[in-house]
């Protein structure tokens, strides 16, 4: 039967369920055509992500253009300083992939058939590296490409649920991603839509059985659902301000 | 890669210059608001945002532990760079730094290292084998012009802020996101770049993206009061116009007129961050 899990108190106080304490704020870059940071967490703790959206632009060279619809391109930075040991400037496997990934959890609600030929680029940074660097990305660029216009169906709320030893908790911190005892850390990181509640995102490394899996794809959608409340709370603040 | 600047704009931008305003109603010599802000990463030895105008630069120190140069045995090394991040402007494009990025970067170490500012020997842990490896890393943020000057000031003031990560000597590593209460080694001195540009015949500073664009050649100083005198430690020439004598004077002059200013924003910041 069911052995009872070693994980009972999370380092930081929080409930199992209980997402990191969010800040959400649109238009940080004012060059952009959209922008947005999201973080989880505060201080030394938090993790936060800016994304800047620049598009529908023309897309070069000409032979990627596709005459039936725009395109999407993200691009993940982990900035150098945003992490303990120096991280080396520029792309890398990691990063390649996540970019990958992020246009696939962003590209399925964006209407980019009425943009053929061009191109929406989203550059995503990370300022302060402490676990969930993708979720916190994707929500940015969630509300940035909102912010930029791009006509969109749904918003895209991501977190990452944890599983330690047997207890499965919402957005990992950094202690958590290195916790080490009984069946150790699980990381799955998940992209909810707004409307539908669809999985958008979802990976996975460490060990889980399937009937803990279905459990914290639950939890995910439950914890998305409260981004994605953050993000529009933001999305509504700065048009509140353009009517000021 | 370059903004199209509309000759309409161009015409106007002169037209301005000529009656001795700017278009945003500087004056030629008026840099725009500056602030700081700090802990853009707190897991950073130090990290500040500079925003001058909307302007926005972003600069971190890190530090790890690694073998000294064969020319410089007992002193750490200082290693700077600069990008311009696409997410920061429609101009800039993504991959590996371009030269516009390199040349910045390297006009900034030379300032950084050639004033006399950093205390290099007291980045040696042991003469000949360890040494402080100093990363100064900037990052624009949003690229409305005039980039060089902020950067600068946000290396300058990371530096004087940071503190040294711990070094365990038994171990032999360092630990990383343990920091000391050990302030990185800076004199007294106080470097600053000033960089004029020469836009449809007159020399502005601070720079708008147009007439960041529209500038036919810039020319940047690096330079500290040392013992109450202005000395210029590093310098360079951009763009392929050439300047005339008295042009080159003029931005000297300049130079020398304005440290004052970014030296207080420097000083005000520092100050501002002791008090917490």
């Amino acid at each position: 039967m069911a052995e009872k899990s070693k994980y009972t108190k999370r380092p930081d106080g929080r409930k199992f369920e209980e997402l990191r304490k969010m800040t959400a704020k649109v238009g940080v870059v004012k060059e952009a055509d959209g922008s947005a940071m999201f973080s989880f967490g505060e201080g030394k703790e938090a993790t936060t992500a800016f994304a800047a959206v620049y598009g529908p632009r023309t897309l070069h060279p000409q032979h990627m253009q596709n005459p039936r619809t725009g395109i999407l391109r993200v691009n993940y930075d982990m900035l150098s300083f945003s992490v303990n040991e120096r991280a080396r400037p520029g792309p890398n496997k990691r990063s390649k992939e996540i970019s990958e990934v992020s246009k696939w959890a962003l590209g399925n609600v964006l209407e980019l058939k009425d943009f053929p030929n061009t191109v929406i680029d989203v550059f995503i940074s990370i300022t302060q590296a402490n676990a969930s660097t993708r979720c916190a990305g994707i929500n940015a660029a969630s509300m940035a490409l909102a912010h930029a216009g791009v006509p969109m169906k749904e918003l895209v709320g991501s977190v990452s649920i944890g599983k330690m030893d047997r207890t499965l908790v919402v957005d990992v911190n950094k202690k958590e991603e290195d916790y080490e005892e009984g069946e150790g850390p699980t990381d799955i990181a998940m992209a909810f839509t707004s409307r539908g509640q669809n999985v958008s995102l979802m990976q996975l490394d460490g060990k889980i059985r399937p009937k803990e899996l279905k459990e914290a794809v639950e939890m995910g959608q439950k914890a998305a659902m409260e981004i994605i409340k953050v993000q529009t709370k933001a999305l509504k603040d700065v048009r509140g301000d353009v009517k000021k | 890669m370059s903004k199209e600047i509309s000759n309409v704009s161009k015409q106007s931008i002169k037209k301005y210059l000529d009656a001795g305003v700017r278009f945003d109603g500087r004056k030629l010599d008026e840099y725009r608001d500056i602030s700081v802000e700090f802990g853009v990463s707190e897991n950073a030895e130090s990290s500040v945002k500079v925003k001058m105008g909307e302007t926005e630069v972003i600069a971190g120190i890190k530090m790890d532990v690694g073998e000294p140069y064969a020319d410089s045995q007992n002193k750490g090394n200082l290693i700077t760079t600069l990008e311009l991040l696409p997410m920061s402007s429609g101009r800039h494009e993504s991959g590996p730094p371009k030269i516009e990025a390199i040349e910045m970067g390297r006009v900034i170490d030379r300032g950084l290292r050639e004033s006399g500012f950093i205390d290099f020997e007291k980045l040696c842990i042991k003469e000949g084998e360890k040494v402080w490896n100093v990363y100064v890393d900037i990052f624009s943020f949003n690229d409305a012009g005039g980039m060089l000057d902020a950067a600068f000031l946000a290396a300058v003031i990371a530096m004087k802020t940071a503190k040294l990560p711990r070094y365990d000597e038994k171990e032999e590593v360092v630990k990383f996101g343990e920091l000391t209460d050990t302030n990185f080694p800076v004199t007294d001195l106080t470097p600053v770049t000033i960089t004029g540009y020469k836009v449809g015949g007159h020399i502005i500073i601070d720079p708008t993206v147009e007439e960041e664009e529209m500038s036919e050649a810039r020319l940047s100083f690096g330079l500290a009061e040392v013992e109450k005198e202005i000395m210029i430690s590093s310098c360079q020439k951009g763009k392929d116009t050439i300047l005339t004598s008295e042009e080159v004077g003029k931005i000297i002059d300049l130079s020398e007129n304005k440290y004052k200013e970014l030296f207080g924003v420097i000083d005000k910041a520092i100050k501002g961050i002791d008090k917490k």
